[in-house]
């Protein structure tokens, strides 16, 4: 579409930032060639951090704004939900979805989004798996609504609850209201691609978007539908440099528990729950690396079908017992084992939920 | 939904006198070597054991994946029930000892989920015990008929095609409170065993 990529690229973020030193980057000016591509990168239930992530990639983002035309970026830039109902079906060429399905309006939003993309992205934890926020399926809505409103440390003398509906003197307020489950975009809409990672490494999303505007202009091929941008297809143990060899582990501990952790021996060796056999590579290894346990932000490795499975299925198969109770005994040292193996995939889980919460019955 | 129901529990003798019986849908993993002869010596020798249990045939208890039994529930199982060879007897000397390791694992993790541990049951036998395990099904179909049905309901609420999940989850009993009784997650299966009485 847009003629010679690196060109363009490298010539427009020049001339631009001189000319108007404090303009947005790339709405307006960039209006000229009329044949950019439109991007969209939207954030649904999400820290925020996946936006940080993208602005991390530095002076690139120079290079996006000239491969297109931001229409929508809310955290960044202004953008009207009108605008977008406007266009024409399959008009935006990528949206970039982070965060997870949360309220009614964030579904409507992933829902018109699709309609309007030709490709749309999960982009980072919250959208492909659930993430952090994901873990709140392990309570009912009343209970979470609860917590948030009615217990002893929120101060809420009327006892006032949220209401998604509101008469007020000028008309009937609508809230978006907050769903029974938390959901992942793919659970929501159809998803083309997705980039893995709480959030996604800058460097990643870089190659990733670099790809994207190769194949864009002819010059790469287009991947697969359903790949996993921005990511390796083994396991964070691949990438990681310490060394492995007696694969046998008698206790689980916690980091704080033990003095003198061996700087270059297996983390999981030593007994640390180390997510790294079932996690995705392309993070680079940085938390073992450094002695902290990989703890699973770039969801399943390739191939994988539940996260949780296939890291219960390492740890059992490294653990040295072979009588119920001295296994049990072991077991003992991971506390919460859904916080443990499903810390950022609840949501996008075989099971999905805990039963109380689909059950309410924690009343 | 009810349209595609797999092999119904043939209703046990006299349930259809008997009122309301709820047939439980008991996924059943067992070993080549060990269990699954169990199963096929109570078979020759006439043994009659619960049609509740359906088995699948593995080569080793070890080969378990946890996947495995994650599916079942998400899929509708009301119980999964994993049979191998006793401790010491396994046809690949040690996998076995494997396969106990990620049940107690998997136990802890679905206790935390909400799902009771009597849903997921580990039982050992040898290709000689063929009513020793048909006595153990026997023991888990009716322990999970007491637990009643599970229902899990998250593949049904998949909103890929624009279903409304509230109505959707009011269906299975969410909010409203109560145990989700029809549509929704409802397993097939369950409806064609109420269907037949």
């Amino acid at each position: 579409m847009s003629p010679t990529p690196k060109s363009t690229g490298a010539a427009k973020p020049a001339a631009k930032p001189a000319a108007k030193p404090a303009a947005k980057p790339a709405a307006k000016p960039a209006a000229k060639p009329a044949a950019k591509p439109k991007l969209a990168i939207f954030g649904a239930a999400s820290c925020g951090g996946c936006d940080i992530a993208i602005v991390n990639i530095h002076e690139h983002i120079l290079e996006v704004a000239a491969a297109f035309d931001i229409v929508l970026w809310p955290t960044v830039m202004d953008g009207k939900y009108s605008d977008i109902e406007a266009m024409e079906d399959g008009e935006i060429t990528i949206t970039l979805v982070s965060g997870s399905m949360r309220t009614d309006e964030t579904v409507h939003l992933a829902r018109l989004l699709r309609r309007k993309s030709k490709f749309v992205v999960a982009f980072g934890s919250c959208a492909s798996e659930g993430c952090i926020p994901g873990l709140a399926n392990l309570s009912s809505r009343k209970q979470i609504i609860d917590t948030a409103f009615s217990t002893s440390s929120t101060e809420n003398p009327d006892g006032i609850r949220p209401v998604w509906e509101y008469q007020a003197p000028e008309g009937v307020l609508h809230l978006p209201e907050f769903e029974p489950m938390l959901r992942t975009l793919d659970q929501v809409v159809e998803v083309d691609y997705t980039i893995p990672g709480c959030p996604p490494e800058s460097t990643q999303i870089w190659a990733a978007l670099q790809a994207v505007v190769a194949a864009l202009n002819g010059t790469g091929p287009l991947p697969p539908k359903g790949s996993v941008l921005g990511a390796g297809e083994s396991t964070v143990c691949d990438e990681c440099p310490r060394k492995r060899d007696v694969k046998k582990i008698d206790r689980f501990v916690r980091i704080q528990q033990v003095a003198g952790f061996d700087p270059e021996i297996c983390l999981l060796e030593q007994g640390l729950p180390c997510n790294g056999p079932a996690t995705r590579d392309g993070c680079g290894a940085l938390c073992p690396s450094v002695a902290a346990p990989c703890i699973g932000c770039y969801g399943a490795a390739e191939g994988v079908i539940d996260y949780g499975a296939r890291l219960m299925s390492a740890y059992a198969s490294v653990i040295e017992a072979q009588k119920p109770e001295e296994i049990d005994k072991i077991l003992d040292g991971i506390p919460d084992p859904v916080g443990q193996f499903y810390r950022f995939s609840l949501a996008g889980s075989l099971l999905r939920s805990s039963k109380s919460a689909w059950q309410n019955d924690g009343e | 939904m009810s349209a595609q129901a797999p092999v119904a529990p043939a209703p046990t003798e006299g349930a259809a006198t008997a009122v309301a019986t709820f047939e439980p849908v008991i996924i059943g993993f067992t070993c080549n070597w060990c269990s699954y002869r169990a199963a096929d010596l109570a078979g020759t020798a006439r043994v009659k054991y619960p049609p509740n249990v359906r088995l699948i045939r593995l080569m080793c208890s070890g080969r378990l994946d946890p996947t495995f039994v994650l599916k079942a529930f998400s899929e509708g199982a009301d119980a999964v029930l994993v049979s191998g060879c006793h401790p010491g007897e396994c046809h690949y000397i040690e996998q076995n000892y494997k396969a106990l390791r990620r049940f107690q694992l998997l136990q802890r993790t679905i206790e935390a989920l909400g799902i009771e541990p009597g849903r997921f049951q580990l039982v050992w036998a040898s290709a000689a015990e063929g009513v020793r395990l048909a006595n153990e099904i026997a023991r888990v179909t009716e322990e999970v008929r007491a637990l009643g049905p599970l229902n899990w309901p998250a593949a049904s609420l998949v909103d890929i095609d624009g279903v409304d999940l509230e109505a959707a989850w009011e269906a299975t009993g969410g909010d409203a409170g109560g145990p989700p009784e029809t549509a929704g997650g409802v397993n097939p299966d369950h409806a064609t065993a109420e269907s037949a009485r």
